[in-house]
């Protein structure tokens, strides 16, 4: 086991949104002030939750099958599919990701929302799917339509689904949102704009893979995920066939 | 700061927005992180969230991870992960609620080893996920009982020693089970030490 003194942010702070971003009126009074204290990279960084096929279940990665009380959601079938990879191109196996969306409409199953648009009694919107050996996922699910918010006069957010993975680590931890290529709401949206760096915001607009596509079935999405990782190795592992 | 030799940027972060219990947050909780076989001290551990006006955060979604009674992880990284306790994954979530109070059931985690010399006070690794946190906020939280530990802990030693209370939280009796008190500020007067690892 090497030294653990050295190292630097495991996030890239050019990449990821500042905790202040004022156009975002919630950031407002809860971004922290205080600069973060730099933290080494200890055991308790670089393990993190276990997650195998036992916690996922066999309808997990399709929302348009997982909650039918009556027919099929109503909206634009779509298949999202793409790699998790860490920062040197690796796949990342068994990663968690977890998906949970606004239904065609614009409107989540969720108390909180009051948006005056339909709900879909065949749709909650929320799934699972865990990456492959090829660091690999897919789900299917309806495209989200896309909802107002209250942040400022006449503000929409784009159609996006959120998505949180879980990497072989707890820094690797992520939760972020898709979008969709072509929204005119894209430029607008501060949430999207909290990102400093425009070839981040354009990696979370997935692009329209035609042979995903499924022939009248469903339009298809990729979207590839990069984790961040460790700045060092100091552990022992096995399946590590690079160095740093 | 970032090393220039990696080939792949990393996907940016978002908020995780104010509607992702239906997603994160499954039916029955998660914030009971011991079953009757964990072995360990039970300890409850509960606070608020506050933002920096003092107002209480009713949607925030804090992610723990923390190491097992001996202060193993179970995770194949831990080189003790044998010895791990089966029983204990060592992940768990609890959402706030309308007055911003969060609870969490758990086990004392041991001291958990720094470097191969130094040892680590028994700590809880939690992650803050709320609206308005377009990045997630990553904090510790420790244990007033473990004075002699947590003076020595290599981690608080970094941290200003006016900002070292804002990472323990205070043990109280309650009905003869231990009950660990620890508020997280995100902003402003007393603000939380929030970490970059």
């Amino acid at each position: 086991m090497s030294a653990l003194s050295k190292r630097l942010s495991s996030l890239d702070w050019t990449i990821h949104p500042p905790y202040l971003h004022p156009p975002y009126e919630s950031t407002l009074h809860r971004a922290p002030h205080r600069p973060l204290v730099p933290l080494p990279q200890t055991l308790s960084e670089l393990t993190g939750p276990v997650y195998g096929h036992d916690d996922i279940g066999p309808l997990d990665n399709d929302l348009t099958r997982n909650a039918i009380v009556n027919g099929a959601p109503i909206g634009e079938r779509i298949i999202v599919t793409g790699r998790v990879l860490d920062e040197r191109g690796k796949p990342v196996p068994n990663a968690l990701i977890e998906i949970w969306q606004a239904n065609a409409a614009g409107r989540y199953r969720h108390l909180v929302d009051q948006h005056d648009a339909p709900i879909d009694p065949n749709f909650t919107g929320a799934g699972r799917v865990l990456t492959d050996a090829n660091g690999e996922y897919r789900f299917t699910t309806i495209r989200p339509g896309a909802y107002p918010w209250r942040n400022h006069p006449n503000a929409w957010r784009p159609s996006h689904i959120h998505l949180s993975i879980f990497g072989r680590a707890f820094i690797s931890r992520l939760v972020t949102q898709m979008y969709f290529p072509g929204d005119p709401l894209l430029p607008l949206d501060p949430i999207l704009n909290g990102i400093p760096d425009e070839k981040g915001r354009q990696r979370l607009i997935a692009s329209y893979d035609h042979d995903v596509t499924e022939p009248e079935w469903a339009l298809g999405y990729r979207f590839d995920i990069v984790l961040n990782g460790s700045r060092m190795t100091p552990f022992e592992n096995p399946d590590a066939d690079d160095d740093e | 700061m970032t090393m220039s030799n990696e080939q792949y940027p990393q996907t940016p972060s978002q908020t995780v927005g104010p509607f992702f219990h239906f997603g994160m947050v499954p039916e029955g909780g998660a914030n009971v992180l011991a079953s009757d076989e964990t072995h360990g001290e039970r300890i409850l551990i509960r606070g608020r969230v506050l933002d920096g006006e003092g107002v209480a955060v009713p949607d925030a979604l804090l992610e723990i991870w923390q190491a097992d009674a001996n202060g193993c992880y179970n995770h194949p990284d831990d080189p003790r992960h044998a010895q791990a306790d089966p029983h204990f994954r060592g992940f768990g979530r609890a959402d706030t609620v309308d007055d911003g109070k969060f609870a969490i059931q758990t086990i004392k985690p041991g001291p958990v080893p720094f470097d191969g010399e130094r040892m680590q006070a028994p700590h809880i690794n939690v992650r803050i996920f709320s609206r308005g946190l377009l990045t997630h906020a990553y904090t510790r939280i420790y244990f007033s009982d473990e004075e002699e530990a947590n003076a020595a802990d290599p981690v608080l030693n970094l941290v200003d020693p006016e900002r070292r209370h804002t990472l323990i939280a205070r043990r109280q009796e309650q009905g003869g089970a231990p009950v660990y008190v620890f508020d997280i500020k995100l902003q402003g007067r007393d603000e939380t030490v929030f970490f970059d690892p």
